[in-house]
């Protein structure tokens, strides 16, 4: 597999990226609904948003060097086969999620810095709080991190829903080209 | 008749005597006014908080105590521990659940006078949406004029909950289950 995308497909850094993040945010989901529900005797209790924090930063940033590599090496160009109303769709979920996912980690952050305090990052660093003046934005905050990610949620589902029809139904080589094919 | 109308006025004045229970605005404005709480962390530590947003009043009169009267309304939201992750679960459905209660009030419906400047102040405090009698032990700080014209009256007051009578049963540990108030209340006559 070439390390660079071109036209007809997607290279090493593209295919590791989309793998990893996708992993990534399903973890970071299943920890945050979990994360909320332990009680305070849990030894996870504290533990889990830790690891949710600090996953989430290190998130961020690889999510920077995906848009980085994206401008520096595009995606191949869609199938011929595509119709141009899957084009379109597909364009506009992409952009999506890619905007979710964004507005996910600002509001995650918004939650932990509303009272000044930093964000750690497994202790090796930290990120210092910037806006701190939204009334009750801890309590604002997390009801968007939570309605957002339940919204990515579904929209993944219809990512991965057009990857299935494009695998078992059209039988073209899209959810294969993810995979360096 | 004469002998029986001067007795009657006297008896009217006298009565009158308790028109002079002034009323007092409880100063949030100028955040002379504190509702704090503390409840035991682990049984380790004390951990203090408070309630930011509440208005009140009070009426007192120095020649009949006992007839004072307290009302005080909490916003519940505006609870604050210096900890936005903690306000959060505060407010959650796990404590406060200001969503579905608001607010928080407290309405007396006696004061004993123990003499001293002591007191107990006994009324129904609804909270979580359970109303319970409650009674503060009240101290009177100090009254009198201020420097910018008005009139003022202070007192200190606590109160121990038990937080599962009040429906909050979320476990902080054995030692965490009672929460402690500690009011400070400072009025302007009105």
């Amino acid at each position: 597999m070439q390390i660079r995308n071109d036209r007809e497909r997607y290279g090493l850094v593209a295919v590791t990226m989309h793998w990893l993040v996708a992993l990534t945010v399903f973890g970071l989901f299943g920890l945050g609904l979990w994360m909320t529900s332990l009680t305070y005797y849990d030894p996870w209790y504290r533990q889990g948003p830790a690891l949710h924090k600090g996953i989430g930063v290190v998130l961020f940033l690889v999510m920077l060097a995906r848009l980085a590599w994206r401008g520096y090496s595009p995606p191949p160009s869609p199938l011929a086969s595509h119709t141009p109303l899957e084009r379109r769709a597909a364009h506009l979920v992409h952009g999506l999620l890619y905007l979710l996912l964004f507005a996910i980690m600002a509001s995650g952050y918004l939650i932990s810095t509303a009272d000044g305090r930093a964000v750690e990052v497994f202790g090796l660093f930290s990120i210092p709080a910037t806006l701190t003046a939204i009334p009750q934005q801890e309590d604002v905050a997390g009801a968007v991190h939570l309605i957002l990610a339940v919204t990515l949620m579904a929209l993944v589902l219809l990512h991965i829903a057009g990857a299935l029809k494009h695998h078992f139904i059209d039988r073209d080589r899209t959810l294969r080209r993810m995979l360096g094919h | 008749m004469k002998k029986t109308i001067i007795p009657l006025l006297l008896l009217i004045l006298g009565a009158a005597a308790p028109a002079y229970a002034a009323d007092y605005a409880i100063d949030t404005k100028g955040a002379h006014a504190f509702i704090q709480f503390r409840i035991q962390h682990l049984g380790y530590s004390w951990l203090y908080g408070r309630f930011n947003d509440f208005d009140g009043k009070f009426s007192y009169d120095e020649k009949n105590p006992a007839a004072a009267k307290v009302e005080v309304n909490i916003r519940t939201a505006s609870i604050d521990s210096n900890h936005a992750e903690r306000d959060k679960h505060l407010r959650g459905k796990d404590f406060l659940d200001v969503g579905k209660f608001p607010s928080a009030k407290f309405i007396s419906t006696g004061f004993e006078d123990k003499g001293n400047g002591k007191a107990v102040l006994k009324g129904n405090l609804t909270l979580h949406g359970v109303t319970k009698p409650v009674s503060i032990d009240v101290e009177h700080i100090g009254a009198g004029p201020d420097p910018w014209g008005g009139e003022r009256r202070g007192f200190f007051g606590t109160t121990k909950l038990v937080l599962k009578d009040y429906g909050i049963d979320y476990d902080l540990g054995p030692a965490s289950r009672e929460v402690y108030l500690d009011l400070s209340v400072e009025g302007v006559k009105m």
